[in-house]
């Protein structure tokens, strides 16, 4: 019984929140990793896009709440993510084509880019504050858990409770989908191979007839796919602050690094790959030890590895090891 | 004269636009502007040192921001007798201990070949010694921030005089700058720029998580002043005496003795608090000044034309005989340590040290803001950029302001539109940052002053 309580303390309060915001910093990195290997440059600016989708949705939300449609059980921004999607794909179309278009025709080296990524970080960062203002938001509505911890102790007569919300399992599925169209997109279709192409060897693929506009074209629409979907969803799951989305840019890099910058499966991974590890490592162990030790080696203190305040802490250091042993990556990156 | 005209005419339109906010605003405000766009000067010198001279990406800038602010402290507070006969010694086995792992691996790189076993070994010695330090240190540590948390809680400094904190946060910075460039300076531009921005969010955690050390979140207020104090301006004679001529022909108009003293007294207040800036501004002067000599004479030396003959061929510079790598590290080093001075700075300036307020945006991405914009390369440039980029900064809010009653003069006051635009008047900074930022990089590209090489 202790064994089994021990486990669902691990569950609830590891792996289950672990693996949502895992699936939230995976789309983020998956975004990262796309602009990086097709338009080359570093993206700084994603945070901030991710809050500008985020934001959009929740005008949307606002709007169809005040019509009166939902949807019941589920969150109404659901329905809003699709109008949000295409407001943001325009949004980033008029971005690359006043901003990153030129550089990319100059073929300007991709430190150039990265500091005109900055501009559009601190432009989209002051729309974002102008428009929605910079406070904490929650729009989450419909039924918050799925099971809930006092019912699951009554169902199962153990002293732990297992809690699992539904927005946690709506982004756990929400991210399978969409990563595994995305993933179906980029290997089976003509498009997503000719963006491989394009990614490998430029000028290769422009030789094989491969029309650049339109890869540009469709990395940036499935770049407002993603940004959005993730910004969203961990909107829902948490709320939505202006500042805390830029700060997540931070964690969504080391993500897409330690998976291997240019590439989409590694990035997905290392989205786990660091929430688990900044859980793992902040998670305070007492509880856990003083079901499966027997009471006389019960540890007096938290057992905790590093304190909860260094949790980004945890993701960065992993990053710079990461680029220390194997700058490529664990899943060797650029190949898209 | 007349190659630097636009130097001169880009500093006198400066000049002139921070003494129309003395004479519109206040005088009060001008300077405070005056003396944060020296410390900015100071900033962009030291990433325009590693961008321009060598193009090295630093993203770190708040780290060692953080960490010359962190000197400030150390030097300048009193020591907390308390608070080391309760800790002290804890702490200081703690230091021993590091230093021992130090050498430890030092010894174990240095005479065993290389291996997975040597890797192993090493990793296990720190994690090893990452729990010893723990649990030697946790005691100390609690006994430390018990003691009167509410005033200090903190080892306290050496208590020293804070303009020594300015060198002391340069030792610091640089020795931080030495661990990151030994770290990651091998690594691509746009790799260097990303680890260098998380290893400052990771100086950063520490800084504001332990607490026995810089008393946290908590923050330190009152440190010590290289300058009077306003309330003791006050009320010393001197100062009295020459506000009084400084203003004679209106205390002249005044007949009244009773309004006179009166008017004097607010003359007094509004003066003491310009009188203290100054003080500010003539040290923060001198550091640029000094800064500045030191920099256009390495610009120009031997050791410039080969930092920059490395930044723009860098194979060729090796096959020069140069060393790359440890002229990248040196210049590494000696950017971030200036960056470091401009740190302790800024905290000698505000007299508080608040690690909460060290953020990303600040603290690094508009000091290369200021960078670009300035010009990089040209160090006439980049102090040109810290002012130009600081002063937009902190007026953009009034100009924002300005322009939303303009373009809603039509509205009545009440209308949601303008309610909600004049409330978010502080951000159109970031838009106004990011649109400079981008048009700068789209139409002059090398900035307002850019760099210009001239043989002598």
């Amino acid at each position: 019984m202790d064994f089994l309580n021990a486990i669902i303390l691990l569950l609830n309060y590891i792996f289950v929140p672990a693996l949502a915001y895992g699936s939230q910093l995976a789309l983020g990195a998956i975004f990262v990793t796309l602009i990086y290997g097709i338009l080359r440059f570093a993206n700084f600016a994603t945070g901030d896009m991710m809050s500008f989708g985020t934001m959009v949705a929740i005008l949307f939300t606002w709007y169809f709440q005040s019509l009166g449609i939902s949807l019941g059980l589920l969150p109404t921004a659901l329905i809003a993510i699709p109008f949000a999607v295409v407001f943001m794909a325009l949004y980033m179309l008029l971005i690359d084509k006043f901003v990153f278009k030129y550089y990319r025709v100059q073929k300007s080296p991709p430190v150039q880019l990265a500091m005109v990524s900055i501009g559009v970080m601190f432009v989209t960062q002051a729309v974002v504050r102008i428009i929605i203002g910079p406070a904490d938001r929650r729009f989450f509505d419909g039924q918050k858990f799925i099971v809930k911890a006092g019912e699951f102790k009554e169902m199962t007569g153990l002293n732990e409770g297992l809690a699992i919300k539904s927005t946690q399992v709506i982004t756990v599925f929400v991210t399978i989908v969409l990563v595994s169209i995305l993933f179906w997109f980029l290997n089976k279709t003509k498009t997503g191979k000719s963006m491989k192409a394009y990614s490998d060897n430029e000028d290769l693929a422009l030789l094989s007839g491969i029309d650049p506009k339109k890869i540009v074209m469709i990395t940036w629409i499935i770049a407002a796919i993603l940004a959005t979907i993730g910004g969203v969803l961990y909107g829902l799951d948490k709320s939505f602050k202006p500042f805390t989305y830029f700060n997540n840019m931070l964690p969504i890099f080391a993500a897409a690094i330690v998976g291997g910058i240019g590439n989409p499966f590694g990035a997905f991974l290392g989205g786990y790959v660091i929430a688990f590890s900044e859980i793992f490592l902040t998670y305070a162990y007492k509880k856990f030890f003083m079901y499966i030790l027997p009471e006389s080696m019960e540890p007096e203190t938290l057992v905790q590895l590093l304190s909860t305040d260094y949790k980004f802490a945890v993701s960065f250091t992993i990053l710079v090891i990461v680029l220390l042993y194997r700058p490529s990556g664990i899943f060797k990156g650029k190949v898209l | 004269m007349r190659k630097n005209l636009n130097v001169i005419a880009a500093y006198s339109i400066m000049l002139v636009l921070i003494i129309l906010v003395g004479i519109f605003q206040s005088w009060n405000i001008a300077l405070s502007i005056f003396n944060m766009c020296l410390i900015s000067a100071v900033m962009t010198m030291g990433a325009n040192i590693q961008w321009g001279y060598a193009g090295l990406i630093n993203f770190g800038i708040m780290g060692y921001t953080a960490l010359g602010g962190l000197a400030a402290v150390l030097i300048s507070v009193d020591p907390v007798q308390e608070a080391w006969r309760a800790g002290g010694f804890d702490v200081l086995m703690c230091l021993w201990l590091i230093i021992a792992m130090i050498f430890v691996i030092r010894f174990i790189l240095k005479n065993f070949a290389k291996s997975k076993l040597r890797t192993y070994g090493i990793a296990g010695i720190i994690i090893a010694g990452i729990i010893i330090i723990r649990v030697t240190a946790e005691p100390g540590i609690e006994a430390i921030e018990g003691v009167n948390p509410a005033k200090t809680g903190f080892l306290g400094g050496l208590g020293l005089p804070i303009v020594f904190s300015w060198i002391v946060g340069a030792f610091f910075a640089g020795g931080l700058a030495f661990i990151v460039g030994k770290v990651a300076l091998g690594l691509r531009a746009d790799y260097l720029a990303i680890a260098t921005l998380l290893i400052s969010e990771i100086v950063i955690a520490i800084i504001k998580h332990e607490d026995w050390l810089t008393r946290g979140v908590k923050n330190v207020i009152g440190l010590k002043r290289p300058a009077p104090y306003e309330v003791n301006l006050q009320s010393t004679e001197w100062f009295i005496n020459l506000v009084e001529n400084f203003n004679i022909g209106k205390l002249n108009l005044i007949s009244n003795l009773a309004d006179r003293q009166t008017a004097l007294n607010q003359l007094v207040i509004e003066g003491s608090s310009v009188f203290v800036k100054l003080c500010y501004s003539g040290l923060f002067l001198i550091v640029v000044i000094i800064l500045l000599i030191l920099t256009q004479k390495a610009l120009y030396s031997p050791w410039g034309r080969m930092m920059r003959a490395i930044r723009d061929n860098e194979e060729a510079a090796n096959a020069m005989g140069k060393n790359v790598v440890k002229q990248h590290l040196l210049i590494f080093i000696l950017g971030s340590a200036i960056v470091g001075i401009a740190g302790a700075m800024l905290v000698t300036q505000d007299g508080l040290f608040t690690p909460g307020s060290y953020r990303p945006m600040r603290y690094t991405f508009l000091i290369w803001v200021m960078v670009i914009v300035g010009g990089s390369g040209n160090n006439f440039g980049a102090i040109l950029g810290g002012f130009a980029v600081w002063f937009l900064w902190i007026e953009a809010a009034p100009m924002a302001l300005f322009m939303i009653n303009m373009f809603t003069a039509g509205m009545p006051d009440t209308h949601a539109l303008k309610i909600h635009l004049i409330e978010s008047v502080p951000y159109f900074r970031y838009l106004m940052m990011g649109l400079g930022l981008l048009l700068i990089m789209r139409y002059r590209p090398k900035g307002i002053l850019p760099e210009k090489i001239e043989i002598k």
